[in-house]
């Protein structure tokens, strides 16, 4: 799962190395519609459902935050 | 009044140890902001640079409220430049502007360096030094209020930027208006959502000053995170919302209002591009108890010279009225001959009033074609603003946007406004924003969607219920996400490039 989270960051964002990032939301390297765009991608591949109150900075710092809240959504 | 620092001046005075702005991780008092204000003012002022053109390049901040009120103590008019703008646009803007000095601070001043401007790079924080007042006193003497107080520019349709010239005259009547019409008084709490160089912040900015209110900038990250985003409103205690509608569809199309309550909120306004009816609903049926309000007007007209109060319900399938014309300013709806358009006949907009700005900064054939003698009379010099704005009365009364004058097309025979098309496009279920574009070439007609897959026949099946069969598009194309430009609004030109070129 991890592979692919970091393909579709590939797209969202080329050229940034997101593998050890554990601050792409705080730091500002995604911002307002690259968020958007990532959650939306996101649930296309995966099949899950985004709420709003899914949608907050923690559940999308870092890779492994990304890969906790899709499985926590897949159950 | 004829300055707009009357404002800052007459709130410090009433309420020196309110709150007058906000961001993030600072706020500043109505004391402190006339202090800082001035200081900037004399300095600016005892380096030459008076009555100057003087270009702000700050991030979205209190710091740069403070720089360009201190440029208009120097009698000058400030502009606000972006500050991911790329360097070429700023070297194009400064090519017409010309500025005679930009403020910024130590990281923008190497920006500046890389647009080959040859003026003065001043550090903002380098300026809080004396207040000169005998020296602001002549300066303010010998203004008067037809002096520009800022340039704003937006996108030309050429590429090349224009440059509106707005005057003290301009901001002090639309402020006046603005407060007046919703009623913004010393309670408001402004969460702002534009950017300062954007039109719409000037009724946040100059609605807060005026009314002795107070504004909080809302960081621009929060806008991808509706939670977040309603937490904040909620924590600063925020009343009064004037967004673009693609923030407010965000919380929307993410139910936000389902898990933040916003219980203070008194006023949701909106402008700068057409808000579907589905969204608003959602928020009017979430906070019955504010006042909701469609405003509509060109950055040439400061900033709105029409808007609508919503008072009845509003079908998920009709689009908003843009209303009436705002107190202190005349709409016109003129034919294509110049003389006026019977009672639900579409006809181009021109305003009249001081709402309507001087003209385009260094640009005398685009203000001319723009800015041009009122067409009902022709017995003394009358300047009214030609919009582009294609508007008609509906059976209320009320104005109605139809389309730009550039999206009326030519299609099999029939003209054709694509705002009818998009607007039919809103109405279908699963549609979350829709844009319809031409390509002149192939005479195609581009419907471009974003919200769930569908098949391309159950779309037009759908508008086939609204619309004739010669409006309905040729292609129907879905993006997983429309992309924005700079100030929040769909990127039209994008789209026209990827899908509509041929």
């Amino acid at each position: 799962m991890k592979e692919t989270i970091l393909d579709i960051l590939a797209m969202v964002k080329p050229g940034v190395d997101f593998t050890a990032e554990t601050a792409i939301i705080d730091k500002g390297i995604l911002e307002s519609f690259d968020i958007i765009r990532l959650v939306s991608l996101l649930s296309d591949e995966f099949d899950v459902e985004f709420t709003a109150a899914e949608l907050v900075p923690e559940n999308f710092n870092s890779v492994d935050a990304m890969e906790r809240i899709i499985r926590e959504l897949e159950d | 009044m004829k300055n707009v620092l009357q404002l800052l001046e007459r709130s410090a005075s009433r309420y020196p140890n309110k709150i007058a702005f906000a961001d993030e991780s600072d706020s500043i008092t109505y004391g402190e902001m006339q202090t800082q204000c001035r200081q900037v003012g004399s300095a600016l002022a005892s380096a030459g640079l008076c009555g100057a053109r003087i270009a702000v390049y700050l991030p979205q901040c209190i710091q740069s409220l403070v720089a360009a009120f201190g440029v208009v103590y120097a009698s000058g008019c400030y502009v606000i430049i972006d500050r991911k703008m790329p360097a070429a646009r700023i070297a194009s803007i400064f090519d017409t502007l010309r500025p005679e000095a930009v403020l910024t601070d130590a990281q923008g001043a190497q920006d500046i360096a890389q647009t080959g401007f040859s003026g003065s790079v001043l550090d903002v924080s380098s300026l809080f030094g004396q207040e000169d007042d005998a020296l602001l006193r002549t300066l303010r003497q010998n203004q008067i209020d037809t002096d520009p107080v800022y340039v704003l520019f937006t996108s030309g349709s050429t590429g090349v930027p224009k440059g509106t010239v707005i005057s003290h005259r301009n901001v002090l009547a639309y402020s006046a208006w603005f407060c007046e019409a919703f009623s913004i008084d010393d309670a408001a709490v402004f969460g702002n959502q534009t950017p300062l160089y954007f039109s719409m912040s000037v009724s946040d900015v100059y609605g807060t000053l005026r009314a002795g209110a107070t504004l909080h900038m809302i960081p621009k990250k929060l806008f991808s995170f509706p939670v977040k985003l309603l937490e904040y409103l909620n924590a600063r205690e925020v009343n009064t919302l004037y967004w673009v509608p693609s923030a407010l569809c965000i919380v929307a199309d993410w139910k936000g209002l389902d898990y933040v309550p916003l219980s203070r909120v008194r006023r949701v306004l909106f402008a700068g591009e057409v808000m579907p009816a589905r969204q608003l609903n959602y928020w009017r049926q979430k906070l019955p108890q504010a006042q909701f309000a469609n405003l509509f007007g060109p950055t040439e007209t400061t900033d709105i010279c029409c808007y609508y109060v919503l008072d009845r319900p509003i079908a998920d399938t009709e689009s908003v009225p843009i209303g009436y014309a705002c107190d202190n300013c005349e709409c016109l709806i003129l034919r294509e001959d110049g003389t006026p358009a019977d009672e639900g006949e579409t006809g181009e907009m021109y305003v009249r009033g001081s709402f309507v700005a001087s003209g385009y900064f260094g640009a005398a054939d685009k203000t001319q074609s723009a800015f041009v003698q009122n067409p009902l009379q022709n017995s003394y010099p009358e300047p009214v603003y030609r919009t582009g704005d294609l508007v008609r009365t509906n059976q209320y009364g009320e104005m109605e946007y139809v389309s730009r004058r550039d999206f009326q097309i030519k299609h099999m025979g029939y003209r054709i406004e694509l705002g009818e098309i998009e607007n039919a496009a809103y109405a279908v279920a699963g549609i979350k924003t829709a844009v319809v574009l031409y390509a002149a070439a192939s005479d195609r007609v581009v419907l471009v969607y974003s919200g769930k897959k569908m098949d391309t026949a159950d779309v037009i099946q759908t508008l086939k219920e609204r619309l004739p069969a010669y409006m309905l598009p040729t292609d129907v194309v879905r993006v997983r996400e429309m992309p924005y430009n700079a100030n929040g609004k769909i990127d039209r030109t994008l789209l026209r490039e990827q899908y509509a070129a041929q």
